[in-house]
């Protein structure tokens, strides 16, 4: 079902015109509310009065994640505090988190482009939810969890963690859809098979996934081995969390909520836009955003976008699957991860040597994150327990920095790599196809 | 009385053993005793080696992890008891053993201890029914 044909369905000539009249107010608010802004335009010799259509995007600046970091926490907010009324904070990245703000208004816009996407899913306010993204200052919890309460459905706040439990509460509660990463997806699906409850007595039919890079044989497994019909949701919580876009029941793309996010694809390396069907950055501007509006907020993400109009008869812009990413950053179990992230905690680190290898993997259906490093001479021991020690050392400190655990192996002297260039840091085995 | 021990940290792989005994024996170093402990992934190579700085260096040089720890090291009869005898004189003083690995030949064991406390262990075992061995006759 189309939760809102009006937007959804709307002629792309229409669309173009709304985009451009929103794309003009956003611009004179974040001038006159955000001084980043008016600094960047004002470097430009660009005024909210030259933004008057979507061709004119062009003309604006770009923003990135270390913007973000510039600014926090409160730095790129457009309105008082007094305004804001949730804060949503990013998993773990170097130095500061990136901190959003949302306004009264952009929680029910958040709501509601959700609630378009989990009737794009085909759920309806007769579906039971089970929502095992974790809660908190992840967007993904609280963004499908009111999604679902707007779309009229019920709602388990399961959060993440604690299978044995999940799998107990989506046959005792009748659960008819669960939303996830699909890594737990796959995970929770063996689990699930453990147990030896006959799969009838499930009753999930629609799976909702996202937060984590996946492929048509994810998915193909994940209906096989779940039973339920396994839908592709976007999001990203500089833009606004869970919910940008999502698939149809065609499964070709994703639709973009296009009346408040206008979509870019650019050069990474030119930074130009690239017309639709090339692959490229795609970048975002959040046209109806409040609290903490962004113009062109890169996302880093690889895809291309197409305007062709779907089967479903949505005529919203629709993304590819993402392909990978313009920068290094590691999506591991839907955390983002940056290599450098892990190099500045080795470093600080004077027991070991500042040489280190990632090899991410999936180990039955989980992502695994194993760390390569060298004890520096002088930190060599004659005993286990202190070796030990000393993994158990660097272990903690990677969980704290990355929020994630990290299996650490301790390799003999000059066992990495040097290399006068670029070295070669990561080695990630998970095919993504 | 003391006793220098290298240890050397090896990886769990086919042939890193052999490694390292081979290029002691290019350099014309002689393992009195040894042993290995080791856990999933790694494991460390305790030995008493004829030369320890030039074992050392050699080691280091072939891009090994290296340690040197001081040990003790004594030889008792090789009968049933002794080396419970020695012990209980430890255990008794409280003195808490980190490791230990032995060998013995004929009438006699020899046992290397890497306890907490070196110093106050070699005293307490000069009052057991045993021999410390000194650096000298591991040489030979």
């Amino acid at each position: 079902m189309i939760w809102n044909p009006t937007k959804e369905c709307m002629s792309r000539e229409d669309m173009r015109r709304l985009q451009g009249e929103r794309l003009h107010k956003l611009v004179e608010r974040v001038y006159h509310n955000t001084p980043f802004y008016r600094r960047k335009m004002q470097e430009m010799d660009v005024t909210p009065d030259d933004i008057r259509s979507v061709d004119d995007i062009v003309r604006l600046p770009f923003t990135t994640k270390q913007d973000l970091r510039d600014n926090y926490p409160y730095g790129l907010f457009a309105v008082p505090m007094s305004q804001i009324v949730r804060l949503h904070a990013s998993s773990g990245t170097t130095g500061s988190p990136t901190v959003v703000g949302y306004t009264r208004r952009d929680l029910a816009i958040w709501a509601e482009m959700t609630a378009r996407c989990l009737s794009a899913f085909g759920t309806d306010c007769n579906d039971i939810f089970s929502v095992a993204y974790g809660y908190g200052l992840f967007t993904g919890g609280l963004g499908l969890h009111y999604g679902v309460e707007y779309l009229g459905a019920t709602v388990i706040p399961m959060s993440s963690g604690n299978t044995a439990k999940q799998i107990k509460l989506l046959h005792d509660f009748g659960a008819t859809a669960i939303a996830c990463t699909p890594s737990y997806a796959l995970y929770l699906a063996e689990a699930m098979a453990k147990t030896g409850i006959p799969r009838e007595e499930f009753r999930l039919k629609t799976g909702i996934f996202g937060a984590e890079p996946w492929t048509e044989n994810m998915r193909r497994e994940i209906e096989h081995k779940m039973g339920v019909n396994a839908y592709n949701i976007y999001g990203l919580s500089e833009v606004m969390g869970p919910g940008v876009s999502h698939e149809c029941e065609y499964k070709d793309g994703s639709h973009i909520i296009e009346d408040h996010f206008l979509p870019e694809i650019i050069s990474p390396e030119t930074l130009e836009p690239l017309p639709y069907g090339e692959q490229g950055e795609l970048v975002f501007t959040t046209l109806t955003k409040e609290g903490m509006p962004l113009l062109r907020y890169r996302t880093k993400d690889l895809c291309s976008l197409t305007d062709e109009p779907c089967r479903c008869g949505r005529t919203n812009v629709r993304m590819s699957r993402i392909v990978g990413r313009s920068d290094d950053m590691l999506i591991i179990r839907g955390v983002n991860v940056f290599p450098s992230q892990i190099e500045s905690v080795i470093l600080e680190m004077e027991e070991f040597e500042p040489h280190y290898l990632l090899i991410v993997d999936r180990v039955q259906n989980l992502d695994s994150l194993e760390v390569r490093v060298e004890v520096r001479d002088g930190f060599y021991s004659d005993e286990i327990s202190k070796m030990l020690a000393l993994r158990q050392k660097l272990s903690a400190r990677l969980q704290s920095v990355l929020g994630i655990k990290a299996d650490i192996k301790l390799v003999e002297p000059y066992s990495i790599e040097r290399s006068e260039g670029k070295a070669k840091r990561v080695i990630d085995k998970r095919v993504l196809q | 009385m003391k006793i220098k021990q290298l240890s050397v940290f090896v990886e769990n792989k086919t042939g890193r053993i052999n490694e390292v005994a081979q290029i002691l024996g290019r350099h014309g170093i002689n393992m009195t005793a040894f042993s290995l402990a080791d856990n999933a992934d790694f494991g460390i190579l305790r030995m008493i080696v004829s030369d320890v700085e030039r074992a050392e260096q050699v080691l280091r040089e072939a891009h090994f992890g290296v340690s040197v720890t001081e040990v003790v090291c004594l030889s008792c009869a090789n009968v049933p008891g002794a080396l419970s005898e020695v012990l209980d004189g430890l255990a008794k003083e409280q003195v808490f053993i980190e490791y230990m690995y032995a060998f013995s030949e004929g009438d006699t064991a020899r046992v290397v201890i890497r306890p907490t406390d070196l110093d106050r262990c070699i005293e307490i075992l000069q009052h057991c029914p045993c021999c410390l061995i000194s650096k000298s006759i591991l040489k030979q």
